[in-house]
């Protein structure tokens, strides 16, 4: 039996991986190192090392622009078993700055699928790695807090890379959101947020379509298809456009997107914001939620690891339904809050801040994604809200605007 | 009344308590253990119960299995070990008064049997309220056409099909969906019953049969959705409409194999974000559509592979055999939850015991991958197909955790307890040439994935592979690449191999046994290897949350990765060994063992350490013992949790034969095997050791010899004397024993069953013809024996002990012959040198006491004992091992109960069609139930209610046996017709009866003409059948005869001590209505 199996061993040399195998590193800027086989780009890249524990979804995790810089420790095991097609890209491309990952799937297995997770990244020239101890890893961010990593070649020469790292930015005070925002304007139309099938708009049942600007930090196409789902006629504009302007589109509400890095950095988004507060209604998610809470006063600080998964439990802090999240962000919003703002929903984990509102302003921030892609989508009634809000201040303005016009004919 | 107190963490939220108006609940087991309802509800139930008492209620339980924790005093207030049916649990409301009835713990049988005590009006009658689940989402659930109808109104697509409660509306659904068509009736166990139809014929033999097993005369027909991939979610919902999906586990199996036969894995490993969150919306509209309001339900469902088609499957509003593995696979506790959600409480006002930190609220994720892989018992049921279908026919399961699905695959298999190591040769497939293998996988049968490795060896492609099996390719890939390293291993050998090929194979689940014999060294060579290289096992925690929290609890399993998550304690510990997966002869009363042992050690102040990889039992659950490692119970496996652990000894006589085997290996590392010693335990179970030990004693033992050749065993039984009892050596559960009566049988049995050869020689015993049997339980601390419990069994010696039905206190033994069974039972246990439990088998012929064999091991008949005598004897013998003698104990008397308690099995026989079912040296039964009364009767016919073979209290008695059970055959007629019955017989037997005056109907058999006794049975004429074996000449005949009575559920006596206690039973029956007693009122 033993010369048969030497014998067909002979016949079967396949590898075990797509594209070149190599050995790799991940090594944190406080010289802890974790070895792994290299698939895709080569790097090196520095980058913030964060980690997710969703189970599914890691083809929108990797197109979401807030993770723009970051690299991403995958803590599902398995990773590129179904692939990966059109449909499910979050942006135009892959945004992460590297993937960590326990073991890459060499076989594609997915009706969906269109091509395979190691060409997709290599196309974009991000590094992967994979064979790592990522629970290991998890535990030494959880318990140290993020921080600086570079994915790089085993051979690669150490004190180069402890350089690099030295020397490399930290996340706190980067302003990533003017890096990922559009160059310019535009329309979008696709709506059907949940369907397999990209094309065609739904509007949910809607008779009328309201005008809403996105202020486009680094925006999801979930965000997005919800938008016209809930009957919007969407206009996304860059990141850096002066509140004037925006109001020369004639919006009847503002939408303040998710996107990567520090809040406080994004200072020139906080104050067109400052402007257009109590003008439209205003709806923020993420980095917008969190870009609403400064120009509202409060402030922002960066978690100890952040929030990372799709199974994040927020609830009103009096109690009432609990919905499960999909969370991606590493900073959050304080809770000294000026007067006027509302705390509507914390984490159920750490209690902190997933949710607040300004009722006379007109103006809500939710932090979590209410949008999935990937994670649960059963907290996507924010996109309903923000509608209602726009309707209610829409037929507010039309009354008010008769009152003016019948006070001005007394 | 106990005072209400509310909950105080998280500031801010408005908390409910648990509900005030509720004091005392109900709580419903799911009876004896039976393929589709294993020990799954006892860990539920036990959870459920512990939940409820913490919460400050009042808990009742009724179940009718004694081999179980959830029955264990100390846990419910009150345990009633009665049948599982309705008018006994009326008995049990009227003198409890629950408040509240937890429907949701105790499987189908709780579920059904709820909705019957509703229907009867006994729930509203004395006030009791549902909790967990209504009637009508519990009838919804379980009727497929309601079921279906409540989806589609939902908007919830489902498979097309119908029901049927005839042949023509099946043929009229038939014509709408077409071949091959699904088959499943409705309300009966583990889709028993149900099948796929490729043709007319088989549609119209499925559909009669389907028919007849539904108790509503149901059957539903679909459209053929085989080769679909299978997926489960389990939902958790409470009453503030919080949802959410502990799990997701994907069948590696497609669509056509019952779930509880499939290879499942957990996560779900071939779904899109986009498709999972579709079913994960499905789920939830499913558990509302269906109007589950508090609870855990498992919603299936199946995908098309090509086009992401997503239909719903079934739903259960009730914890389930997953619920148990989505609970041990993540470490979220449904059950508990799920009873403290039905008090009232919110996810959200409950905490994840695991964390500390967090809240129940939330959905676990995980960051390794769960196998489970079921365990059958074919070999027990050779005349039955071993084709895996729509109708469950598994009998246990296995767990397995690894970093990976290769790892986790790998460690599930040498699981098993099979011989097998991993994916390896192990069941002499290599030789199959290629027509053979391919027409074996398309078949799904229970080792398809040997063949799938052997494809893969012989070059299939896994695109090829995936279109023969309908396994997602996903799988194949990964198998593939097992073989693929198995090759590489296979390619070099100790001197040559490498770092990187060795921790790869270590990584992907390669056991050393396996490596060493892939490269020609033995398993420890292959760890001395590695452990030079550094490859070490790290051991990991099961979280809830893929590490984003810090776990408390000491959940762990093996990995190969870089950090250990163990840090043991400088505490004195001990190891207990569970007993892997259940099966025929090694079942739950071992996981009630292994559980009594941690809680022993818990009052001696000892850490407890639970090794074991079963996800269907307490023995597993994060909190039984104070530390578990999920893991096989190999040699390497254990040795790995010994090392890092380094306990001060380890249990080994808890878990049946399975950790029994490891002593040797236990003791050769130098630690401690507690109790009795492995030389002891060789003294015992070594047959020529054991020879000259019962010399010594001047005990008598039945002739036998040992034989190394076919040619030695015909001299053996020659001089020994038909009948002979032929035995393999060192089994459990009675495989392959066989009694046979002459020298053709003898051959027959060494070609076809067990060769006599010379690494594996055969056990010839004289069979004592009515010889009564008894089973001794004792424990011994070496100084003393106590005598636990005296079984006497009701069946005569030649039916496997584990088959047998038995009575505590023994009936109708002199208190000489009592006496000398004590004797011998002391005199054994002090030389053999026991220290903990021995259990000894007598068979008393005549004058003579002769010992069949002693077990130096807890038996499994002692949670029986424990329960009937009050008194935990695992814990006393745990006591024992830790040096605490019995005197210490005051533990020096035996206990007689002053009641009667008689234990019953059940018989898997309507999962095997075509199998005879009587009952013979080979154990097959999966279960048991214990019937108890003042009197032997009632407790006898309760015992038969228990185990679902109710004695009918009245109509016609069909009896027919062979000629040596003849002359008992007149006092039996006689007695039955004194207590109403009509008798019919064949016509010999009705002639001999006739001859002693009694009145008989005559009756053909079945090749005598028509009407025959299958007639008369199958138009329901007949109640009760009492049949010994005739013999070889009309086997057919009888088993045509037995088969029937089996389909209509006809209470069948297959020995002639079963009818007279029976009588007993029927006398009971008719004199006086069954009371019910608490175990705890001793």
């Amino acid at each position: 039996m033993k010369n048969a199996l030497r014998m067909r061993a002979q016949d079967t040399g396949t590898s075990l991986l797509p594209g070149v195998a190599m050995d790799a590193i991940l090594l944190l800027e406080d010289g802890t190192c974790f070895e792994g086989i290299a698939f895709a780009g080569g790097g090196p890249v520095i980058a913030e090392v964060v980690f997710n524990t969703s189970l599914t979804g890691y083809q929108e995790i990797i197109t979401d622009p807030s993770y723009r810089g970051q690299i991403v420790v995958l803590t599902a095991s398995q990773i590129g078993n179904t692939g990966v097609n059109d449909r499910d890209n979050e942006s135009c491309m892959p945004q992460i700055a590297g993937l960590v990952v326990r073991e890459l799937s060499p076989r594609v297995s997915s009706w969906r699928a269109q091509g395979n997770l190691a060409d997709f990244l290599a196309e974009s020239n991000i590094p992967g790695l994979t064979g790592v101890d990522t629970r290991a890893l998890t535990r030494y961010i959880r318990n140290q807090g993020a921080m600086k990593g570079v994915i790089a070649p085993a051979d690669y020469p150490r004190d180069e890379l402890e350089t690099q790292l030295a020397q490399a930015p930290v996340m706190t005070g980067l302003d990533l959101a003017s890096v990922v925002t559009c160059t310019e304007k535009y329309q979008w139309d696709e709506g059907n947020p949940l369907d397999y099938n990209p094309s065609g708009s739904s509007t949910a049942g809607m008779s009328t379509l309201h005008h809403v600007v996105v202020l486009d930090f680094g925006i999801k196409r979930s965000i997005l298809r919800h938008l016209v789902h809930a009957g919007f006629r969407v206009t996304v504009v860059p990141a850096q456009t002066e509140a004037k302007r925006i109001l020369a589109l004639k919006p009847d509400g503002i939408f303040l997107s998710n996107g990567p890095g520090d809040p406080s950095a994004v200072t020139g988004a906080i104050g067109t914001v400052r402007e257009l507060l109590g003008v439209s209604p205003i709806f923020g998610i993420c980095l917008g939620h969190q870009i609403l809470a400064l120009a509202l006063g409060g402030s922002t600080y960066k978690l100890k690891f952040g929030h990372r998964g799709g199974n994040h439990p927020v609830r009103h802090p009096d109690g009432g339904r609990v919905y499960i999240t999909a969370q991606n962000h590493g900073f959050a919003v304080a809770d000294v809050l000026p007067a006027g703002v509302k705390i509507t929903e914390i984490n159920l984990n750490d209690n902190t801040i997933e949710a607040i509102e300004h009722e006379e302003l007109n103006a809500f921030g939710v932090q979590y994604h209410p949008e999935a892609g990937p994670g649960p989508r059963e907290a996507s009634y924010h996109f309903m809200k923000f509608r209602r809000m726009v309707d209610a201040h829409m037929s507010q303005s039309k009354q008010q605007s008769r009152e003016e016009v019948h006070a001005a004919t007394l | 009344m106990h005072t209400c107190h509310n909950r105080s963490s998280n500031p801010g939220k408005k908390y409910m308590p648990r509900r005030c108006d509720l004091e005392t609940i109900l709580v419903l087991g799911s009876g004896p253990i039976v393929i589709g309802q294993a020990c799954e509800f006892d860990y539920s139930g036990t959870q459920a119960i512990k939940a409820l008492k913490s919460e400050g209620y009042r808990v009742v339980l009724v179940n009718s299995n004694p081999a179980t924790i959830m029955t264990d005093p100390a846990l419910a207030d009150a345990t009633y070990i009665e049948p599982l049916e309705p008018e006994i649990i009326a008995k049990v409301i009227e003198r409890e008064r629950p408040d509240a009835l937890l429907p949701t713990v105790g499987g189908q049988t709780a579920i059904n049997l709820s909705v019957e005590l509703d229907q009867r009006g006994v729930l509203a009658q004395y006030g009791v309220e549902l909790i967990g689940a209504s009637v009508q989402a519990m009838q919804i659930a379980e009727d497929r056409q309601m079921f279906a109808q409540t989806m589609l109104q939902a908007g919830l697509p489902v498979c097309e099909g119908g029901i049927a409660h005839n042949l023509e509306e099946g043929k009229r659904i038939l014509d709408g969906i077409g071949f091959p068509a699904i088959l499943r009736p409705s309300y009966t166990l583990g889709g028993e019953g149900g099948g796929i139809a490729y043709n007319i014929d088989e549609f119209h033999n499925l559909l009669a049969q389907a028919l007849d097993l539904s108790p509503t005369n149901q059957v539903l027909i679909e459209r053929s959705i085989i080769g679909w991939k299978e997926f489960e979610l389990e939902v958790m919902r409470d009453r503030a409409d919080n949802a959410v999906i502990i799990c997701s586990i994907e069948n590696l199996d497609a669509m056509g194999v019952h779930t509880g036969d499939s290879i499942t894995v957990a996560p779900a490993m071939t779904l899109t974000d986009r498709e999972y969150q579709l079913m994960r919306d499905r789920a939830f509209e499913v558990i509302r559509a269906v109007g589950v309001e508090t609870g855990g339900s498992n919603v299936q469902f199946a995908v098309h592979p090509e086009t992401g088609e997503m239909l719903v499957i079934e739903m259960n509003p009730r914890v389930s055999r997953s619920s148990a593995l989505a609970s041990k696979a993540t470490g979220f506790p449904i059950a508990k939850i799920a009873a403290l959600l039905a008090v009232g409480l919110t996810l959200d006002e409950i905490p994840n015991d695991i964390t500390g930190e967090t809240l129940a609220s939330f959905e676990p994720t995980i960051d390794y991958v769960v196998v489970k892989i079921p365990r059958w018992d074919f070999a027990k049921f050779p005349r039955s197909e071993s084709l895996l279908t729509t109708s469950m026919k598994s009998v246990g399961e296995v767990m397995a955790i690894g970093s990976t699905f290769k790892q986790a695959f790998q460690k599930a298999l040498r699981s098993l307890d099979l011989g097998i190591a991993g994916l390896e040769t192990g069941l002499d497939k290599i030789k199959l040439d290629r027509e053979r293998i391919i027409a074996q996988l398309r078949i799904p049968m229970w080792d398809r994935v040997f063949y799938i490795r052997e494809a893969l060896l012989q070059g299939l492609s896994v695109e090829e592979l995936y279109r023969m099996t309908g396994i997602d390719s996903w799988f194949i890939e990964q198998l593939r690449q097992i073989v693929e390293c198995e090759l590489q291993l296979a390619n070099t050998d100790l001197e040559k191999t490498t770092v990187k090929l060795l921790r790869r194979a270590k990584e992907w689940g390669f056991s050393d046994e396996q490596i060493g014999r892939l490269i020609y060294a033995g398993p420890n060579d292959i760890r001395k290897r590695r452990e030079e290289w550094g490859i070490i096992p790290v051991f990991n925690r099961v979280d809830t949350c893929a590490a984003e929290f810090p776990a408390r609890t000491p959940y762990l399993y093996s990995t190969y990765a870089t950090q250990c998550e163990a840090n043991p304690t400088q505490n004195k510990k001990v190891l207990i060994l569970g007993g892997g997966p259940i099966r025929i002869g090694q079942g739950i009363e071992f996981d009630d063992c292994c559980c009594q042992a941690a809680f022993a050690l818990e009052e001696l102040g000892i850490e407890s350490i639970l090794m074991n990889c079963n996800p269907e039992t307490v023995s597993t659950d994060y909190d039984t013992a104070d530390r578990l490692y999920f893991e096989p119970l190999t040699s390497e496996d254990v040795r790995n949790v010994i090392q890092i652990e380094k306990p001060y000894g380890v249990i080994v006589q808890y878990g049946g034969q399975t950790p029994l085997k490891l002593a040797r290996d236990i003791e050769s590392l130098g630690t401690k095997v507690l109790g009795t010693s492995p030389d002891a335990i060789d003294l015992a179970e070594d047959r020529q050791r054991f020879s000259d030990l019962l010399s010594d004693l001047k005990l008598m033992q039945p002739d036998n010899g040992i034989a190394r050749s076919t040619d030695e065993a015909i001299s053996i039984a020659q001089s020994i004397g038909y009948p002979v009892l032929l035995r393999p050596s060192y089994v459990l559960g009675g495989r392959s024993m066989a009694i046979v009566h002459d020298e053709a049988q003898l051959l027959h049995y060494v070609h076809h069953a067990v060769e006599a050869a010379e690494q594996s020689p055969l056990l010839i015993d004289r069979f004592l013809e009515n010889a009564i049997e008894v089973d001794v339980d004792a424990v011994c601390d070496g100084k003393r024996v106590v005598i636990a419990g005296i079984l006497q069994h009701i069946e005569h010696a030649g039916v496997h002990s584990g088959d047998s039905s038995a009575v505590l206190p023994p009936h109708g033994l002199s208190i000489v012959r009592i006496k000398q069974l004590r004797k011998y039972t002391r005199e054994l246990a002090l030389a053999i040198g026991v220290r903990g439990l021995i259990n000894v088998q007598y068979a008393i012929s005549g004058s003579k006491i002769y010992i069949l064999e002693a077990n130096p091991r807890a038996s499994r008949t002692i949670p029986f004992i424990s329960k009937a005598t009050g008194i935990a004897w695992v814990k006393v013998a745990t006591m024992v091992m830790m040096g605490v003698d019995l005197e210490q104990q005051q533990v020096t008397d035996e206990i007689t109960p002053n009641r009667v308690y008689v234990k019953e099995v059940v018989l898997p026989f309507n999962r095997f069609p075509g199998e005879d079912i009587i009952r013979g040296p080979e154990m097959k039964s999966t279960g048991e139930v214990m019937g108890t009364a003042e009197e032997l009767g009632e407790a006898f016919a309760k015992a038969q209610m228990g185990a679902g073979r109710r004695l009918p209290e009245s109509g016609t008695a069909f009896l027919s046996v062979n000629n040596r059970d003849k002359p008992e055959l007149p006092s039996i007629a006689w007695e039955l017709k004194r207590l109403g019955f009509n008798i019919m017989a064949t016509s010999g037997t009705a002639a001999l009866l006739r001859r002693t005056g009694l009145r008989v109907d005559t009756v053909f058999k079945v090749n005598e003409g028509r009407p025959n006794i299958v007639d008369h049975i199958r138009n329901g004429e007949i109640q009760l059948v009492v049949n010994t074996p005739l013999g070889r000449e009309s086997r057919f005949d009888e088993i045509a005869l037995r088969q029937a009575a089996l389909r209509h559920g006809i209470t069948t006596i297959t020995t002639i001590p079963g009818a007279q206690a029976a009588i007993q039973g029927l006398a009971a029956i008719q004199k006086d209505e069954f009371a019910v007693a608490p175990i705890q009122t001793k």
